[in-house]
């Protein structure tokens, strides 16, 4: 890796003051796991890495009412032990738990979980986040079997690696972003992920010189739950994974189904989700929402078998979610 | 969706322009501050680096004065710098755990932290839980269990194993995977190390039951 | 000359019991140093720059920026511009530098500009192969054909695999005094220094050898590669100690593979399940040395066969010996296309096998028979079993598979001084290594058996070129090797103190033993001195004796050729492709054992680096770039503890077994895993998933494709 300036402050105004405005000339340090070996392969170079871990109000988690609000800078750890999370949210806790590394876990932050770059394997080996060879796309003809079933027309093929991204789409949380003096905006955790046009822009709305700060979860009750398809037991990437909630309530129009690393960013597919608002979920109704999320799936050419994957990721999420009680 | 252009086009502070990242720049302008250290005056958040810094690390119990450059991995000021060579290299990107030490009480990969980022913390590598005449009940464990084989992961899993059963002695089936997924072996010791884990578990158990805080 | 034989197993105090690592507490409380810990005074860091390419010319070469980059000390250029271009990752530039950090960063000042051509890394594909195929005919295949009651035709594979060892290739050189000093990462202590005159420019008796602790080898560590030599010129260079070891991604590339294969196979039986004809066509990537095809049909010569096989040019890196080389493919397609003809007759596979136990080698018929019947009693064979394809309601089906394999594993040739001390201390030295199997512990345990003394009174020196010559360990050859030159060396130097004692206690030598730390008169155990005592005797003089084994597949002490059976249950989810071990098995024999935990622990390891390729690993390149995509351990995926199920081993010993002396085990429980777990997974989801690794791509594939016709 290239040598860089390193700077720790212990105020968020500092530390945005210390990042660049444009990517590439800082990059924002949490919790390592995905920075330091983004370093490493030099598929980012920065001249400063700005430490976020000194900013002691960026960490916590504070159950409320309403909602449950986490700081960015939370260790999953934190989020894992959490008894109101694991009662209330037991998608966001099979998802970190889905992680199969403590050392991960312990180590990443819940921010650096959404703002984690893609494993893509032609981006880690030096061909630019879309994996181009001279100008042109690797992944179509090369070998795709892990990346995008959705979200796939290009020039992004790539998958969104995120654990939390999914979960946090489904049951409706909100972001908090600070930028330059201060200056704070929320988005929805369904608008904070985008798919970049070109290799220099991001998979997120963060500009350069913007901090994630806080996620906040609405507490609205619903029966929730994530279904990973992964090969190993232990420290693995998902092939496929369903993050579901909805309510029982008739009408209550909260359902939602949300696939991760399927897709550019996490895949939401309201048209499978809508078929679940208000049903009580049996075995024919969790396999006629899994036939309808993978309706508009376009598998590239080594990677069909994510379709039957994902068929069974929603079914098996929303049988789990159907078995919790009324919350 | 095109975003906005940002108001400052440089983007860096001002304080870029009298130390670190900016010297070959400012250098060139002429406005270099010959020979300032980096870590004179530096206030708590200053850039320091990109040249060597000296810090202090708590390793062992032992506070170990170093110096790194920011880029400078935990690891490798561990392996390289301190010549405490039980963390090993192996994958150096933080999914095989054989670099693993303990960080304030959880395992953590010290390939993936940055030396200068985990100053103030505690930091236990395998050296710290025991030495070949007076083995921790984990390596102990390991030795009866015939939990090595070539042995190169061994450190890793040994300090997996420790932070693992310090928070459940006595563990499940899925506190283990959970516990030691992190970490990977080549010549296949898993099933020595899951019989190691019961009988550390035992003895941590009853040397806690001996104390009379009974297991909990 | 009296033969040296192994003490009566009534009189074993060490051999046989389960007895710890001697080098355990080193291991597990990191005080072990191995290569990669070696720090040396003023020590560089020395990195290699692999090719961006795989295949093409190296256009041109500039260096100008690293060498300028402070802190580098030393580079030396290993492909000079206008050279071909044959793998990605072939080494172009190695540099040294006083920090592994400046070295990284110097890597990427350095300017490759390369000419690219297409790279060819299909293996898969039959119209690919190149060369004259070898072919061979036994008896008469069609006449075979003709009287066979049925038969089938598949495509089986097993995809290319790597060694990944955790320990990565390289070594430590250091010129000092004139002479060079070397801890190399080896599996071949005595020979690694005469590969080194060259780059040292030095004599073999000038270079030092030293290696104490290596992370793993599994046949890819037997020279030092241009890794070493190069590490040499730049501590040559650099006029300083130099640690180069390659970089995991490295390490995955060029440091070593498993060469694949795949086979078109046709074998017929009669209607009692008796094979009566096999066909076989082989290939698979041999990058750009020549194929080592697999055994085919592989443990059984049937009577009328004809086999074929030929290799296929890949840019790929080289191909190396991997723990078992081509067994484990030719265990996995053979075994693989028996037990889908078992299926289509409709026998059970267990049946199956038993009658075909006439077209093994007749050495282990009986072996086999035997280790069939254990297995299936340990995993509970008769009430699991069931036809292939499990009618159990669900998405979960469950299986059982079969397989047998073999092997060699005669000792090799080495040499071994035992000294006596006249204070009674007892050293017992050889130019061999431990590569975790227990090296030092057993020729621990064969010297103080000898000498009637407990393990501990036994200085074991191993891992110099100093020592006497031993060979490397490979083809499971080291405990066969070392137990007989050690036991050897024991007996000879306890003669002589035997001779000594006799004088003092006057009595014949012959009528004297050594036991309990004394030596005493075999007759009257009343009658004897103290060990320390009996060496006092030696007055000022040690007693070094040399004990060797010329090699060779049977001897006093030592013989060869193995069979072992495992059997896998595995619980396949039809709905992911998930692959899920419940239970494996392994019975294996090899004559006498001199430590049975590690024995055991050979084994275990074996069916986890078995479970390991059988169902995650999987070098993958592209097909484009040629670039290795997986080399890291994030997708070149090995199994991780939750993975590999209950895993039971139990060895062959007693009577029939224990006397046939010392045989390897290395490399034999390492051969059937990927073969049983792929005649589990066919019969629980009723279709063969053609090749392994068994993912869910390819056991989606197979579940909607249908399989092998039967």
């Amino acid at each position: 890796m290239n040598s860089f300036e390193y700077a720790s402050p212990t105020d968020l105004e500092t530390a945005i003051g210390l990042l660049g405005a444009r990517f590439g000339e800082t990059e924002i340090l949490a919790g390592g796991t995905d920075l330091v070996t983004s370093l490493k392969q030099g598929i980012v170079s920065p001249k400063r890495v700005v430490s976020l871990k000194g900013i002691e109000n960026l960490k916590g988690i504070e159950a409320g009412a309403d909602a449950v609000q986490i700081g960015a800078m939370t260790p999953l750890v934190d989020l894992l032990e959490n008894a109101s999370v694991r009662k209330s949210f037991p998608s966001i806790t099979a998802a970190i738990e889905g992680i199969g590394s403590p050392q991960i876990i312990a180590m990443g932050t819940v921010g650096g979980d959404l703002c984690q770059r893609p494993r893509c394997w032609y981006y880690r080996q030096g061909f630019g986040l879309l994996g181009q060879l001279d100008g042109e796309s690797l992944i179509p003809q090369g070998d795709n079997r892990y990346h995008a079933i959705f979200g796939n027309s290009g020039p992004a093929y790539f998958v969104s690696a995120s654990s939390l991204g999914p979960p946090l789409i489904a049951l409706g949380a909100t972001l908090e972003i600070t930028g330059a003096k201060g200056k704070t905006r929320k988005v929805a955790a369904a608008e904070f992920f985008r798919t970049p046009k070109s290799a220099d822009e991001r998979e997120n709305v963060l500009a350069a010189n913007e901090v994630l700060t806080r996620i906040s979860i609405p507490a609205r009750g619903l029966a929730n739950a994530t279904y990973e398809v992964r090969q190993r037991e232990g420290l693995d990437w998902p092939l496929v994974t369903a993050s579901v909630a909805f309510s029982r309530k008739a009408g209550a129009g909260r359902a939602s189904v949300v696939l991760g690393h399927v897709a550019p960013t996490p895949w939401n597919v309201p048209e499978a989700a809508a078929l679940l608002d208000g049903k009580s979920a049996n075995e024919e109704l969790a396999a006629r929402v899994a036939e309808a999320a993978v309706h508009s799936a376009r598998p590239l050419s080594k990677n069909a078998y994510k379709v039957r994957l994902v068929k069974t990721a929603v079914k098996r999420a929303i049988l789990a979610a159907a078995e919790q009680r009324e919350g | 969706m095109q975003r906005k252009p940002p108001d400052n086009p440089s983007g860096f502070s001002r304080r870029e322009f009298l130390r670190g990242v900016g010297a070959t720049s400012v250098a060139a302008s002429g406005l270099l501050v010959a020979g300032m250290p980096d870590e004179a005056a530096a206030a708590p958040g200053d850039p320091v680096g990109p040249g060597e810094t000296k810090i202090t690390l708590s390793i062992n119990g032992e506070n170990k004065s170093v110096s790194v450059e920011p880029r400078t991995t935990l690891l490798d000021a561990l392996r390289n710098r301190l010549d405490i060579t039980g963390a090993k290299k192996v994958c150096d990107r933080g999914t095989c755990g054989a670099c693993t030490v303990i960080k304030d009480g959880r395992a953590i990969y010290s390939c993936t932290a940055l030396a200068i980022d985990v100053q103030g913390s505690k930091i236990t590598t395998v050296e710290g839980l025991g030495t070949p005449d007076e083995l921790s009940p984990v390596q102990a464990a390991f030795v009866h269990n015939d939990a090595q084989q070539c042995g190169f992961c061994t450190p890793g899993f040994v300090v997996a194993c420790t932070a693992m059963l310090k928070a459940h002695p006595t563990p499940t089936a899925e506190q283990v995977r959970l516990g030691l997924g992190g970490n990977l072996c080549r010549c296949g010791t898993y099933a020595g190390i899951k019989e190691a884990i019961v009988e550390a578990g035992k003895t941590a158990s009853i040397s806690r039951g001996t104390g009379g805080g009974g297991a909990t | 000359m009296t033969s040296i034989l192994w003490p009566a197993k009534e009189q074993l105090k060490l051999i046989g019991k389960r007895i710890d690592r001697v080098d355990g507490p080193a291991k597990s409380s990191g005080a072990a140093k191995y290569s990669l810990d070696i720090n040396r005074p003023g020590l560089l860091y020395g990195k290699i720059l692999g090719a961006s390419i795989a295949a093409g010319t190296l256009k041109s070469l500039d260096t100008k920026a690293a060498e300028a980059l402070a802190g580098v000390r030393a580079v030396h250029v290993m492909t000079e511009p206008g050279r071909p271009i044959n793998w990605a990752g072939q080494e172009i530039v190695a540099l040294a530098a006083d920090t592994e950090e400046i070295a990284t960063e110097a890597l990427r000042l350095i300017k490759a500009e390369y000419e690219r051509s297409p790279p060819q890394m299909d293996d898969a594909d039959p119209q690919k192969v190149e060369g004259k195929p070898r072919t061979r005919t036994e008896g008469n295949p069609a006449e075979g054909f003709a009287q066979a009651a049925a038969s089938v035709s598949g495509r089986y594979g097993v995809a290319t695999i790597t060694h990944c060892c955790l320990e990565p290739h390289g070594q430590v050189s250091e010129f000092r005094d004139g002479e060079l000093h070397v801890w190399p990462s080896t599996q071949a202590v005595s020979g690694y220094a005469n590969q080194l005159v060259k780059p040292a420019g030095l004599e073999s008796n000038k270079i030092h050898i030293d290696c104490q602790y290596m992370g793993g080898g599994f046949g890819s560590k037997f020279g030092p590669d241009a890794w070493g030599a190069v590490c040499v010129e730049l501590a040559k260079k650099a006029g300083k100690a130099v640690k180069l070891l390659l970089d995991r991604d490295l390490e995955l590339m060029i440091a070593g593979n498993r060469p694949s294969a795949f086979a078109d196979i046709k074998v017929g039986a009669d209607k009692e399940g008796r094979v009566t004809a096999w066909e076989s066509k082989v290939w698979g990537s041999s990058g750009v040395g020549n194929y080592g095809a697999p055994p085919l049909p592989y443990v059984f010569a049937f009577p009328n066969q004809n086999t074929e096989s030929q290799g296929i040019r890949t840019n790929r890196g080289a191909v190396k010996a991997w723990r078992a080389p081509g067994h484990p493919q030719g265990c996995a397609i053979t075994m693989a296309a028996l037990e889908d003809l078992a299926a289509k007759l409709g026998m059970d596979p267990l049946e199956f096998f038993l009658k075909n136990l006439q077209f093994a080698p007749e050495a282990l018929r009986e072996t086999y028979r035997e280790e069939l019947m254990v297995a299936a009693d340990l995993i509970d064979y008769k009430s699991k079993a069931h036809p292939r394809g499990d009618k159990t309601k669900g998405p979960i089906k469950r299986g059982l598979g079969i397989s047998l394999h073999t092997w060699g594993g005669a000792g090799h040739a080495s040499a071994c001084d035992v000294t006596i001390n006249p204070d009674g201390s007892v050293v017992a030295s050889m130019g061999t290594q431990d590569l975790g199997v227990g090296t030092r512990t057993c020729l621990g345990i064969v010297v103080a058996e000898t000498l009637g003394l407990p393990l501990e009174a036994v200085q074991v020196n191993i891992g110099k070129n100093a020592y006497p010559t031993s060979g490397g360990s490979g083809g499971s050859t080291t405990i066969g090797g070392i137990s007989s030159s050690s036991r050897r060396a024991a007996v000879a130097a306890l003669d002589e103190l035997l001779k000594r004692v006799a004088t003092e206690l006057n009595i014949s030598p012959d009528e004297l033993e050594a036991a309990d730390s004394k030596i005493r008169a075999k007759a009257n155990p009343q009658k004897s001195m103290a060990w320390k005592d009996a060496c006092k005797l030696l007055g000022q003089m040690a007693i070094t004796q040399q004990g060797r084994h010329q090699g060779g597949a049977r001897t006093e002490l030592t013989s060869s050729g193995v069979g072992g059976v495992q059997i896998a249950d595995v619980s396949v989810d039809v709905e992911t492709g998930l692959v899920k071990m419940n239970e494996m098995v392994a019975v294996q024999d090899c004559g006498l054992i001199i430590d049975l935990k590690l024995a055991e622990s050979q084994v275990l390891g074996a069916l986890i680096m078995g479970v390991t390729y059988a169902l995650f690993e999987e070098a993958i390149y592209d097909p484009q770039t040629g670039r290795m995509l997986n080399a890291d351990m994030e997708f070149y995926r090995l199994a991780t503890l939750s993975d590999v199920g209950k895993l039971r081993v139990h060895m062959m010993t007693g009577k029939g077994y224990d006397e046939r002396g010392v045989i390897g085990l290395g490399e034999p429980p390492v051969i059937s895993p990927g073969a049983a777990i792929s005649n589990a997974v066919a019969n629980a989801i009723g279709v063969r998933v053609s090749s392994i690794p068994l993912t869910p791509d390819r056991v989606i594939e197979a579940l909607e494709k249908g399989g092998v016709r039967t």
